[in-house]
C-alpha cells in the first residue's frame, strides 16, 4: 500500500482518505496531543509497521515515543503494563491477529484484571491494536478473527470500527480511555477509501454506541468491522427479492449496545447475526442470545447466525469458502421464512 | 577450540561478509563465581557494619515471626492459604531494604514478607490470601506492585515501569522477584531480554529456594546456575547465598546503585531453602526428606546473624530477647486484626471492573441488588 506523510495526510479538506490513514493520523494526533502516549510494538518505528499505520511516528515523536521492540509479544504487553503502571499510555501494536496469542496471559491475567484487583487504584490506559480477520489472502496465521477470545474476557474493551471516520474516532478514544481497549483493525478494509475530514474527524458517540448504518424495515443484519461492507452490498441485492434490510454496526463489541440493537430487530421482527468469525462459539451466539432474551415476543423468526466456518482458518486459495459472502447473507434473510 | 576462536578460522579462501551488527558485551565480567557470595561466616563478616548487622537482624526475625504467624492463621482460617518464606528472611528483607522510597517493588505471591519489610501494613498485604479483595493495598502507595499469582508475569511490568521511570527522567529503580521455577517461564525471558537491550533499571531477584512445588531445580534447569542465565541476555549474573543477610543487602544494594546509575539490569540469584511446605496445602515429604532440611537448619538466616553478632560482641541475650520481645508485639497486633471478620460489599463487584460501568454491569448489578434485598428480608423475616 502507499504511504501517506502525516503532513499530506493533514490537509484539511474533506478528501478521499483510506482506514490506514486515518488509523496513523489518530496516533500522531493522539501522541501530539499528549506526550504520554507512546507506541510500541514489533517493527513500528523505522518501518511504520507492516501495514505503515505507525509511518512517520518515530521520525516525528523519536524512538522513545514510538519504540521497535524485542520480538516477543507478552513482553510488549507486560511492559506496556509496568509503563501504565508509571503513568504513560502505552499503545500497542500486535503484528496480526494470531501473533497475539502469546500475550494473552498478560492480557487475560493482568491487563483486564488490574483495575478490578487494585480496587481501582491502579488502571491501566492501554491500546492494543490487532490487525485481524481474512480477505487479504494472507498465510497461516495471518487472518483469524480472534474477537470472541477478547470479548470472553471481562475488564477489556473490545472495538473494532468499519469506516474511515470511525478509524480515527474509535482509535482516539480508545487512547483516552482509562481503561485496556483491545482496537481491532480489520485488515481488509485498511485500504477501503472515504472521503474523510480530518480535521473535524472524531466519531461525536462514545465507546458501546452501535449505529444504524442503513435504515429498513424487513429484518436487521447485525454485524461490525470486516463484514459490515457485505451487508450493505447484502442489503442493495435484498431490494431486488423486496426486501428492505437494516443494516447495524456494532462498531464496539464490549461494551455491547442491547438498546440500538434491541431497538432495531424490534421494529423489523428479523434478525441476522453476520461475522466472518467462527460461529460455533463465536461471537454471532452471544449476540443473538442477548436478542432472543430482550426481542423474544417481537421476533418472527429465530434469528439466525452467518459466519465462518467451524474450521481453522483455511488457505488463502479457499478462504472465499470460508467467509460470509452475499450469498450466504441472504439465504440466510430467506431463511427467515418470509411471510408476504 | 572454543566457538569463538572457530569463528575466526579460515577454511576457505572467502571470509563470510561482516555482520551488520557488533558483538555488544564482553561475557567475562557478566558471568556469576562458581560459589556463593558468602560474608557472614567468613573472615570479612568481622568487618560488616555493627548497625546493619543489628538491623538486619532485627527484620530477620520479625520476618521468621510473621512467617509463623501467618502460617497459623492458616490453621485457624483466617487465612486461605499461606506460602511461607520461613528460612528465605533474608532473602525477602534484603529486597525491601536495598530499595529507596521512591522505588518499586514487584512481588510474586510468596513475597508477602518483602512487601511487609518495605512497609506495607500486614493486613492488607494479607488480603489476597485471605479470600478478601485481591489487592488490599493501593500499590502507588508503597510502590509495591500487586502480588503475581502467574508465575513471572510481574517481570516485564517492572521492566515497562523502570523504562517509563527512566523515559520521563526519574532515578527509579525497579526490583522483579520470582522463584527458581519461574524462571522456565517465558515472561522471564521476555522480561529479562527486553531490560538489558532497553537498559533499563531493574534488579531480578530470583530466589531459589531448592523446589517449585515439588519439582526440585534439577529437573527445572540444565543450566550452571539461574545466575549463569543473564550472561546470554548481555546483563551480569550475581550467585549470591540467599541466607546471609548481609551478602543479600550487599549484592542487592550494588545491583540496585548500578542500574540507578544507568548501568542495567541485573539478574541475581539467591541460593536458599524453602524450609516450609510450598503452602499449608502441600505435603513436602512426598518429594523431600527430613535429612535434606535438617541439614540446612545450621545454615539458618536467623543463627548466621546470632553468631556474627555474638561472637563480635554486637549484641547480648538481654539484646535479643528485645528484638524478640518486638517481634512478638508485631505477630500479636496481627493475630488480633487478622481476627476480625472483613465485611465486604458485594455491589462493590461491579465498580471496579471498567472505569465506567457498562449497561451490562449495570443490568446485573440491580440484579444482584434485588437479590441482596430479597435475602435481607427473609433473613429479618425469619428472625
Ligand atoms: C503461570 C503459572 N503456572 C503455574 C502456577 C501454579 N504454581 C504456583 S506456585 C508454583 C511453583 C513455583 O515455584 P517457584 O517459581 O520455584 O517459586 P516458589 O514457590 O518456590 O517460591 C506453581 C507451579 C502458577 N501460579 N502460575
Amino acid at each position: 500500500m502507499a504511504t501517506v506523510a502525516p503532513e499530506q495526510a493533514a490537509k484539511p479538506a474533506t478528501k478521499p482518505a483510506t482506514m490506514a490513514q486515518a488509523l496513523g493520523r489518530a496516533l500522531r494526533d493522539a501522541m501530539a496531543e499528549d506526550p504520554s502516549v507512546h507506541v510500541l510494538g514489533e517493527d513500528v518505528g523505522t518501518l511504520g509497521g507492516v501495514f505503515r499505520i505507525t509511518d512517520g511516528l518515530a521520525k516525528e515523536f523519536g524512538d522513545d515515543r514510538c519504540t521497535d521492540t524485542p520480538l516477543a509479544e507478552a513482553g510488549i504487553l507486560g511492559a506496556a503494563v509496568g509503563m501504565a503502571m508509571y503513568g504513560l499510555r502505552p499503545v500497542v501494536e500486535m503484528q496480526f491477529d494470531a501473533f497475539g496469542y502469546p500475550a494473552f496471559e498478560q492480557l487475560v491475567s493482568h491487563v483486564a484484571k488490574m483495575r478490578n484487583r487494585t480496587r481501582g487504584t491502579m488502571p491501566l490506559p492501554i491500546t492494543i491494536r490487532i490487525p485481524y480477520g481474512g480477505g487479504i489472502g494472507g498465510v497461516e496465521h495471518h487472518s483469524d478473527s480472534s474477537e470472541a477470545y477478547y470479548m470472553a474476557t471481562p475488564g477489556l474493551t473490545v472495538v473494532t470500527p468499519a469506516t474511515v471516520a470511525d478509524a480515527y474516532g474509535l482509535l482516539r478514544q480508545s487512547i483516552a480511555s482509562d481503561d485496556p481497549v483491545v482496537f481491532l483493525e480489520p485488515k481488509r478494509l485498511y485500504w477501503s477509501k472515504d472521503t474523510w475530514n480530518p480535521e473535524s474527524p472524531a466519531t461525536v458517540e462514545p465507546i458501546g454506541t452501535a449505529v444504524v448504518r442503513r435504515p429498513g424495515t424487513s429484518a436487521t443484519l447485525i454485524t461490525y468491522g470486516p463484514s459490515l461492507t457485505v451487508c450493505l452490498e447484502a442489503a442493495e441485492a435484498a431490494r431486488a427479492e423486496g426486501w428492505d434490510l437494516e443494516v447495524v454496526d456494532l462498531r464496539s463489541l464490549v461494551p455491547f449496545d442491547d438498546a440500538t440493537v434491541a431497538a432495531s430487530v424490534r421494529r423489523t421482527g428479523r434478525a441476522v447475526v453476520v461475522h466472518e468469525s467462527h460461529g460455533f462459539g463465536g461471537p454471532g451466539g452471544e449476540i443473538a442470545a442477548r436478542i432472543t432474551e430482550r426481542c423474544f415476543h417481537h421476533l418472527e423468526a429465530p434469528v439466525l447466525r452467518v459466519a465462518g466456518l467451524d474450521i481453522p482458518y483455511p488457505p488463502p486459495m479457499l478462504e472465499r469458502h470460508h467467509l460470509p459472502g452475499v450469498d450466504r447473507v441472504l439465504d440466510a434473510v430467506a431463511r427467515l421464512q418470509w411471510d408476504q | 577450540m572454543t566457538v569463538m576462536e572457530q569463528r575466526s578460522t579460515r577454511r576457505t579462501g572467502r571470509t563470510a561478509p561482516p555482520p551488520a551488527w557488533q558483538p555488544r558485551t564482553d561475557p567475562a565480567p557478566l558471568l556469576p563465581d562458581a560459589e556463593p557470595y558468602r560474608v557472614l561466616g567468613t573472615d570479612a563478616a568481622a568487618k560488616a557494619d555493627p548497625e546493619l548487622l543489628r538491623r538486619l537482624y532485627a527484620e530477620v526475625v520479625r520476618g521468621r515471626r510473621y512467617n509463623a504467624q501467618a502460617t497459623a492463621l492458616t490453621k485457624q482460617g483466617r487465612l486461605a492459604v499461606y506460602p511461607s518464606t520461613t528460612g528465605q528472611e533474608a532473602a525477602e528483607v534484603a529486597a525491601a531494604l536495598a530499595l529507596e522510597e521512591r522505588d518499586w517493588l514487584f512481588p510474586s505471591y510468596r513475597d508477602t514478607l518483602a512487601a511487609v519489610a518495605r512497609g506495607l501494613d500486614p493486613v492488607q498485604a494479607l488480603t489476597l490470601l485471605r479470600g478478601d479483595w485481591h489487592t488490599g493495598y493501593d500499590p502507588h502507595e508503597h510502590r509495591v506492585a500487586p502480588l503475581s499469582t502467574p508465575l513471572a508475569t510481574q517481570l516485564p511490568h517492572a521492566v515497562g515501569l523502570a523504562h517509563a521511570a527512566r523515559l520521563k527522567g526519574d532515578d527509579v529503580v525497579a526490583l522483579a522477584m520470582v522463584g527458581d521455577g519461574g524462571t522456565s517461564e517465558g515472561d522471564f525471558h521476555e522480561a529479562l531480554n527486553f531490560a538489558a537491550v532497553w537498559q533499563a533499571p531493574v534488579v531480578f531477584l530470583v530466589q531459589n529456594n531448592g523446589y517449585a512445588i515439588s519439582v526440585p531445580l534439577a529437573k527445572q534447569t540444565a543450566a550452571p546456575s539461574l545466575a549463569h542465565k543473564a550472561v546470554g541476555y548481555g546483563m551480569p549474573g550475581r550467585l549470591v547465598d540467599g541466607n546471609d543477610a548481609v551478602a543479600m543487602h550487599e549484592v542487592l544494594t550494588e545491583a540496585v546503585t548500578h542500574a540507578r546509575e544507568g548501568g542495567g539490569p541485573t539478574l541475581i540469584e539467591a541460593v536458599t531453602y524453602r524450609m516450609d511446605a510450598h503452602t499449608n496445602a502441600d505435603d513436602a515429604t512426598r518429594y523431600r526428606t527430613d535429612d535434606e532440611v535438617e541439614a540446612w537448619r545450621d545454615h539458618d538466616p536467623v543463627l548466621l546473624l546470632e553468631r556474627v553478632l555474638t561472637e563480635r560482641g554486637l549484641i547480648d541475650e538481654a539484646g535479643m530477647q528485645a528484638v524478640r520481645d518486638d517481634a512478638e508485639t508485631m505477630a500479636a497486633a496481627l493475630r488480633e486484626r487478622m481476627n476480625a471478620d472483613p465485611v465486604l460489599d458485594p455491589m462493590d463487584l461491579f465498580t471496579h471492573v471498567y472505569a465506567e460501568q457498562t449497561s451490562q454491569l449495570r443490568e446485573q448489578a440491580e440484579q444482584l441488588r434485588a437479590e441482596l434485598e430479597a435475602e435481607a428480608e427473609a433473613s429479618e423475616g425469619g428472625r
